[in-house]
């Protein structure tokens, strides 16, 4: 059986890699592209700039600890910081479907203003689209941004060695089981809430303390799993992570056995993956900590030469088996 | 309450410890691990890899989606896309592949596919679509035999109109009797599925240890799963059969008497086609009359879901039956893999080609 | 083949438990088990409460896996 039509399970982790590699870039790029990063970075005149862009779709539009238009913010915001990049202008394009609420419309379009106040960035321009009731699911949204790169930084998912260590902000999973929380079919309520924030202040923290930084990545869709093949097969090492060590909040942990999910593949919105040499891993680990959203920062493995699998993990037991790419779409199971 | 901990870390390494202990003096142990939730926890434990080389880990057919009927999937897709119903399903059949189609396909064609968590969140979904004939695709095992009998138990009494079961429940003794005719796979104990169990009980598993092959009722935490491991091993040293429980926490000797007498008002034991296995008899469930109005078969007229065909060059049948390990398939990881499955034991999560190419073979 | 996760009951009305999951909050259909109480630990599966988990059992398990352990050894260096 073989897919010609797009499926949910092209949304997010290896489906998405697959639809990128054999549809979208062949057609945009027919050259081919060079790495993909969180966003592209340029140099003009005595300026490094980075720039990026990110639609969002989610439902429901609001859920406990944001809604779509903090999502909008922080995608971008975070896309750019991951690049070390200040976040400056961004762009906020509207498709809103007939029949939806000014109200809602407002408490949403504040809520990313207000993210995007408190970061410094001005929301230079947009645009406003109205489909036919049934065309668009309320509200879609659209933000582009551009970040000025911080002096001295270079980051990219090509660049981590073997040896470095791999640190993560903070407690996985939560931003991923909260929407879940939402779809009525899967019947369950959680005490969690989204994790989305602007990840730009921890970012600068860390380039601050440890300039050598090698490559900083945002775990949203296909959570902490999908960003660390990502890295992996761009740098050509592989990963190995140590079980015990990934900070997964009791939550988390009691949604993903209720689903039978693994919370490496739990979508996140505030949290972020950084590699560092070993030695700078403690700096980069307390530079962290001093935020409230990365209290639970830490190390939780390191890099090594390419293996077969491009990220393992060493588990409680003492085994060791590849941590898998998720497949797509996450898919409650029974079994 | 502060739970017993199970997943212990100097527990599980001094049971290793003693397994390999207890293995030394044995040739090539056999040991089939009936669950696809034991699969893939021993994936994700990384297990075989801490095991003694003379203990070989074999993955049997407990896997419900693996042995849906492809035709199975086929025809649900088309109640969905020809009769317009709407189809409610666990999230597991959705990506497995039919003879010619799948749910996903059918969904990105405009089925009304709703995936649950319960059979009971299917009877509200027929409330809120009274307009619409609403259909549960009834599968899985013992353990979830009971959830279906209470859905189409509490159906009945609510009078819906509008919503059936398809159903392809299987029971797992009856495909265990099969496997240990089969002297090929020269098998030397089992590893028994805990959840089961809880429903079944122990006493539907003595022909096992009658016939020489001790087995352990298995939980899924780590330590669980290694107890299993240890006790088979050492009725194995001491040439003893016996079926022992090792979980007991949840299992009980008799099972759960009043889910088993739910389970007979509303079904009947029948023959049941396993796919790659064949037509095994007394080992599936089918509504019986008294509740024959919310079989979906019947409502929509369906022909027997009897053909069981596999894509070419699949192994999948020999794999359910221990036959082969998932890496001796031609296809598995060149041309069948997680994301562009050919057979249903790559497509679901806890089939045990999935299992392998995840976790490693 | 069978996930089966343990909740604490919160809430009981007629044949529906509301349960806990470490923050998760589902309800399971508990005519299937016997006796069950407010604070008791169900397994639920499905949306069903398939059987309740046995702490005493619990504990006798794991003593019965170090006795065995400890014979595994004796027997070993005879």
């Amino acid at each position: 059986m073989t897919t010609t039509t797009v499926r949910l399970s092209h949304g997010s982790g290896k489906g998405l890699q697959e639809l990128l590699s054999t549809v979208v870039m062949p057609a945009l790029i027919p050259g081919g592209t060079g790495i993909l990063e969180d966003a592209f970075v340029f140099d003009i005149p005595g300026r490094r700039l980075a720039f990026t862009t990110d639609s969002f779709v989610v439902s429901p539009l609001e859920f406990p600890g944001g809604n779509i238009g903090t999502l909008a913010a922080c995608g971008t915001i975070n896309d750019l910081s991951m690049m070390g990049a200040r976040p400056m202008l961004m762009s906020v394009s509207l498709i809103l479907e007939e029949g939806f609420a000014f109200e809602k419309l407002a408490r949403i379009l504040s809520s990313l203003s207000q993210i995007c106040a408190s970061m410094g960035i001005k929301i230079a321009c947009g645009d406003t689209k109205v489909v036919d009731k049934g065309k668009a699911d309320g509200l879609f949204i659209n933000t582009a941004g551009i970040g000025i790169v911080q002096v001295g930084i270079s980051l990219s998912a090509a660049y981590a060695k073997p040896g470095d260590a791999v640190v993560v902000s903070g407690g996985i999973g939560l931003h991923g089981v909260t929407i879940l929380a939402q779809r009525e079919n899967l019947h369950f309520a959680s005490a969690a809430e989204s994790d989305c924030a602007p990840l730009w202040p921890l970012a600068k923290a860390v380039l601050d303390a440890v300039p050598q930084t090698r490559v900083m990545r945002d775990a949203t869709r296909g959570g902490i799993a999908a960003v660390l093949h990502e890295i992996a097969t761009d740098s050509k090492v592989s990963i190995v992570l140590q079980e015990s060590a990934i900070p997964i909040p009791p939550v988390v942990k009691g949604a993903c056995s209720f689903l039978g999910m693994d919370p490496l593949h739990i979508a996140n919105e505030g949290r972020f993956a950084i590699i560092v040499p070993a030695d700078w891993a403690d700096k980069a680990v307390a530079a962290l900590r001093v935020f409230p959203n990365a209290k639970d920062a830490c190390v939780i493995g390191h890099v090594v030469e390419k293996d077969r699998f491009p990220v393992l993990l060493k588990t409680s037991i003492g085994g060791t088996r590849p941590v898998e790419m998720p497949p797509g779409e996450l898919l409650p199971r029974i079994c | 309450m502060a739970f017993v901990n199970f997943s212990d870390d100097s527990t599980a390494k001094l049971l290793l410890d003693k397994i390999a202990l207890a293995s030394q003096s044995l040739g090539q142990v056999r040991l089939m691990e009936v669950c696809g939730t034991h699969t893939m926890e021993i994936g994700r434990l990384g297990l075989r890899s801490l095991l003694p080389k003379n203990i070989d880990l074999i993955s049997g057919p407990g896997c419900p989606v693996c042995v849906t009927p492809g035709s199975y999937i086929d025809a649900a897709a088309d109640l969905a896309l020809s009769y317009g119903a709407r189809i409610v399903t666990y999230g597991d059949l959705i990506r497995v592949p039919g003879i010619h189609t799948s749910l996903e396909e059918a969904k990105s064609k405009g089925a009304d596919i709703d995936i649950v968590t319960s059979p009971l969140i299917a009877l509200d979904i027929a409330k809120a679509h009274a307009g619409q004939q609403v259909v549960f695709l009834t599968v899985g095992f013992e353990t979830t035999t009971p959830a279906s009998a209470k859905a189409i138990m509490n159906a009945a009494n609510e009078g819906l109109q509008n919503l059936s079961f398809f159903v392809s429940h299987k029971i797992v003794p009856p495909a265990l009797e099969i496997l240990i005719a089969d002297k090929q796979l020269g098998l030397s104990g089992f590893i028994l599925p805990g959840h089961v169990s809880a429903i079944i009980g122990q006493t539907p598993y003595q022909f096992l240890a009658d016939q020489g092959l001790p087995s352990a009722i298995t939980g899924f935490e780590p330590l669980d799963i290694l107890a299993g491991i240890l006790l088979v091993t050492d009725m194995l040293r001491h040439k003893k059969s016996a079926i022992v429980n090792a979980y007991t926490r949840i299992a009980k000797p008799q099972g759960n008497p009043l889910a088993q007498e739910l389970v007979y008002r509303v079904f009947r034991v029948a023959d049941a086609l396993w796919r790659g296995i064949g037509k095994l008899p007394q080992s599936g469930l089918t509504i019986t009359d008294e509740f024959g109005f919310f079989d979906a078969t019947k409502r929509f007229s369906m022909g027997n879901i009897d053909d069981s065909e596999m894509p070419e060059a699949c192994s999948c049948g020999d794999v359910l039956k221990g036959r082969i390990k998932p890496v001796e398939c031609p296809l598995f990881g060149t041309s069948c893999t997680p994301s562009n499955p050919v057979g249903p034991c790559m497509v679901s999560s806890e089939g045990s080609c999935a299992a392998y190419y995840k976790y490693g073979a | 083949m069978c996930l089966a996760v343990p909740g604490k009951v919160i809430t009981i009305s007629g044949d529906i438990a509301t349960v806990d999951m470490l923050g998760n909050i589902t309800t399971a259909d508990i005519s299937l088990i016997e006796e069950v109480r407010v604070g008791d630990y169900v397994m639920v599966h499905v949306g069903f409460a398939i059987q309740k988990y046995n702490e005493e059992e619990a504990k006798i398990t794991l003593d019965l896996l170090k006795d065995l352990a400890e014979a595994v050894e004796k027997d070993g260096i005879r």
